[in-house]
């Protein structure tokens, strides 16, 4: 039997066993769409802006170990769609966008919500594709999800003319893929590996760094006992917090630019470093001649050839799935008869720096300190919420005083920094986990990009806890101009910002001012203990605080300003 | 240094959008870029002349690597290698120039492939130095126009890029 190219769509999509999909409808998708309501087992999920969509998507990922997928119109619908596809391919984020394309035959002239949408989004996703033949489309779609997933994970985008979507062939959905070009390296080289092993057992001052990669590689059990085996503290970057658990006495924190003391001096003060799917990225180690000024012996595990030696020179490349390197290293290293060197000089180091104490922070019975309502909530939420983020210093906050213990939990935008991302993730990251507790922790600035998606919410019964550190500033963009620009606050102070309690009720939600810090936690536990609601908790934070420590951009890992140095 | 860089792609539309993208996305250098399919019609052989520190030249060659659509590799420099390069030269050619410009042409084993009463066109092929070195040896003023296709590489012997 012949089927159209939409029903081919959607048939692909359950083939894949897509749960949700995350879109909003327009003319080129109209057939896709049609078929969409003809059906039940792929659910649609109605934003209210495309950004959302893919956002939308991309929380479901991000929180689940499956591909997020959203559906977009052509022209404006793909366009709107670009930064939520370029912070899941900073990411590495498994995703798969499609999008309506305007027909065929009128493709290059300018047509009516008309956008070369493969080439406007070329340099950000994993690869593209423009279907041209309805008989290609489901080999197509087979090879969007097979590339999204396998390797480095990433974003595919399918361009489908509405055309295409109407034309009918025979449908089959292909049971393997075979792309002669793409062969991804996920084994890692065992002399590479046992050279590894050695070096970390004779080091006398490891440490372990690790990324977004063991969250996207789901190795957070391997890495744990591969720390624990070697006797190493361990740090992890912003992407891989909860990859190691951060209430272990191994862990010393989040490490770079508001890294913990004691993350950044064991980095840059380590004689073996180990970096586990992380990418030496500027605002993890800083200053790259400053960093290099140190002897070290680089080992650096990643599934992408092109990640290692990109930035900082590495001494072992272990190219492979992090899973399955950690796991064959743990092997190798169980297996040898060398025990690790005696560690107890380094520990002794670390702690010295760890007393340093550097996320110590001064509350305050009058105002609200941000860092406190952060703990506060990992206090309510037992530490076991999954928590998205926008982007700024709430985001910071919210990744050093929420230990997060497993992976996952931690849903924010890393490599991009996106704006709007907090919310459109949790509805995401709520659909995934239906009877969990999803928390959006956000500023009065990042919310407002965004801030259409409390309607989807509410349209989905979505009981996300929207935690805003409202301080009335683009608070980091003020911070970076109270260092670094001579107190001038250029265009970062928020006037005129909505009444955000009133707001959540106009959208059907409940909203709650809390201006006192002792009203904190009862704030929160009201919050949370409306299990079936929405809600919008609005705190008036310290508008002064900032966010330490902090090494300046530009700066070395122990060039750091602590709270305290003021 | 100057590296050539020779690779195998998939012959598909926007291919080579996805390989000019990156140079430019990531600022590396393009000194040329030459690109046809090969005798595998689904295939096509791309050089690609650059330049950079070593570190620059293994990112291009991990970069390009990573593409999707780009099936095989190989950086020509780092071991024998032939480099052609295809240029056209359009010069006057009057009076005395006339039998000077046919013997430099000859020099350079290159073709006069058309003529005109003014007018001499040369096809000459080489490495880029000689091309450059036959503009050097000519009268500058007289060269009307030129078109080069930019270097094309191959290994030397049993140095071969095939799948």
């Amino acid at each position: 039997m012949e089927l159209t190219g939409a029903e081919i769509t959607i048939r692909c999509l359950q083939e894949e066993g897509v749960e949700y999909v995350f879109g909003y409808p327009g003319g080129a998708v109209l057939f896709i769409y049609d078929e969409l309501f003809k059906q039940e087992a792929v659910k649609h999920v109605l934003v209210r802006h495309e950004q959302a969509a893919v956002h939308a998507a991309d929380g479901y990922a991000r929180s689940t170990e499956k591909v997020g997928v959203a559906l977009v119109t052509s022209g404006p619908g793909v366009t709107n769609a670009v930064t939520g596809i370029a912070t899941a391919y900073m990411d590495s984020i498994p995703m798969v966008v499609i999008s309506g394309q305007v027909p065929t035959s009128f493709i290059g002239e300018d047509a009516f919500q008309e956008v070369d949408a493969v080439g406007i989004t070329r340099p950000c996703v994993k690869h593209n594709f423009l279907v041209k033949d309805v008989k290609d489309l489901a080999s197509t779609l087979k090879k969007a999800f097979y590339l999204a997933k396998s390797g480095r994970p990433g974003p595919v985008l399918v361009d489908i003319p509405k055309d295409i979507s109407n034309m009918k062939t025979a449908f089959e959905y292909p049971s393997t893929v075979n792309i002669r070009s793409y062969h991804p390296q996920v084994a890692g080289d065992a002399n590479l590996i046992k050279q590894a092993a050695q070096m970390l057992l004779e080091a006398k001052r490891p440490m372990v760094y690790a990324g977004g990669g063991v969250i996207l590689s789901d190795a957070a059990k391997q890495l744990t006992e591969l720390v624990r085996l070697i006797d190493s503290p361990c740090t992890n970057t912003l992407m891989g917090l909860g990859g190691y658990p951060a209430s272990d006495k191994q862990s010393v924190g989040m490490l770079g630019m508001h890294g913990t003391y004691e993350a950044n001096m064991g980095m840059q003060n380590c004689d073996v470093l180990l970096a586990v799917g992380a990418r030496f990225d500027d605002r993890v180690i800083g200053n790259v001649a400053h960093f290099n000024s140190v002897p070290r012996k680089i080992i650096h595990l990643d599934i992408d050839p092109a990640s290692i030696s990109k930035r900082v020179k590495v001494d072992v490349p272990l190219v492979g799935d992090v899973g399955n390197v950690l796991t064959d290293l743990i092997k190798v290293l169980k297996s040898s008869k060398q025990k690790p060197e005696d560690r107890k000089d380094w520990w002794k180091q670390i702690a010295e720096w760890r007393s340093a104490n550097s996320l110590n922070y001064k509350n305050s019975s009058e105002i609200i300190k941000p860092q406190f309502v952060i703990e506060t909530l990992h206090k309510i939420t037992h530490g076991d919420a999954f928590i998205t983020s926008d982007v700024g210093q709430h985001q910071m906050w919210a990744a050093q005083y929420y230990k997060f213990d497993k992976p996952r939990r931690w849903i924010n935008s890393g490599g991009l920094g996106t704006m709007g991302f907090g919310l459109p993730a949790a509805m995401g990251v709520q659909l995934a986990h239906p009877g969990e507790t999803v928390a959006c922790v956000t500023g009065e600035g990042s919310i407002q990009m965004n801030i259409q998606e409390l309607s989807t919410c509410k349209q989905f019964n979505l009981p996300i806890k929207v935690i805003a550190l409202n301080n009335r500033y683009l608070g980091m963009v003020r911070q970076w101009q109270e260092f670094f620009h001579g107190n001038r606050y250029s265009q970062s102070y928020m006037d005129a910002l909505p009444d955000f309690v009133k707001l959540a009720e106009a959208y059907g939600h409940v909203g709650i001012l809390v201006e006192k810090p002792s009203d904190v936690e009862g704030a929160l536990k009201e919050a949370f203990a409306r299990k079936d609601e929405l809600v919008f908790l609005d705190f008036r934070t310290d508008s002064t605080e900032n966010v330490y420590p902090m090494v300046p951009g530009g700066k070395g890992l122990s060039e750091v300003i602590l709270a305290e140095d003021l | 240094m100057r590296h050539i860089i020779s690779l195998l792609m998939a012959n598909e539309a926007g291919a080579l959008s996805r390989v000019s993208g990156l140079f430019s996305a990531r600022g590396y250098n393009i000194e040329s870029l030459t690109v046809a399919p090969t005798e595998d019609a689904t295939l096509s052989r791309m050089t690609i002349v650059t330049s950079g520190s070593d570190e620059v030249i293994e990112q291009i060659n991990k970069q390009l690597n990573k593409l999707v659509d780009v099936v095989s590799v190989m950086d020509l420099s780092d071991g024998d290698h032939i480099e052609r390069e295809l240029m056209l030269v359009k010069v006057r050619a009057e009076g005395a120039d006339r039998e000077e410009l046919k013997r430099m042409s000859d020099i350079f084993r290159g073709n006069v492939i058309d003529v005109s009463d003014k007018t001499y066109t040369i096809e000459l092929t080489g490495a880029g130095s000689k091309l450059d070195s036959f503009l050097h040896a000519i009268d500058r003023k007289l060269i009307l126009e030129t078109v080069r296709t930019g270097a094309s590489g191959i290994g030397r012997g049993d140095r071969i890029l095939k799948i």
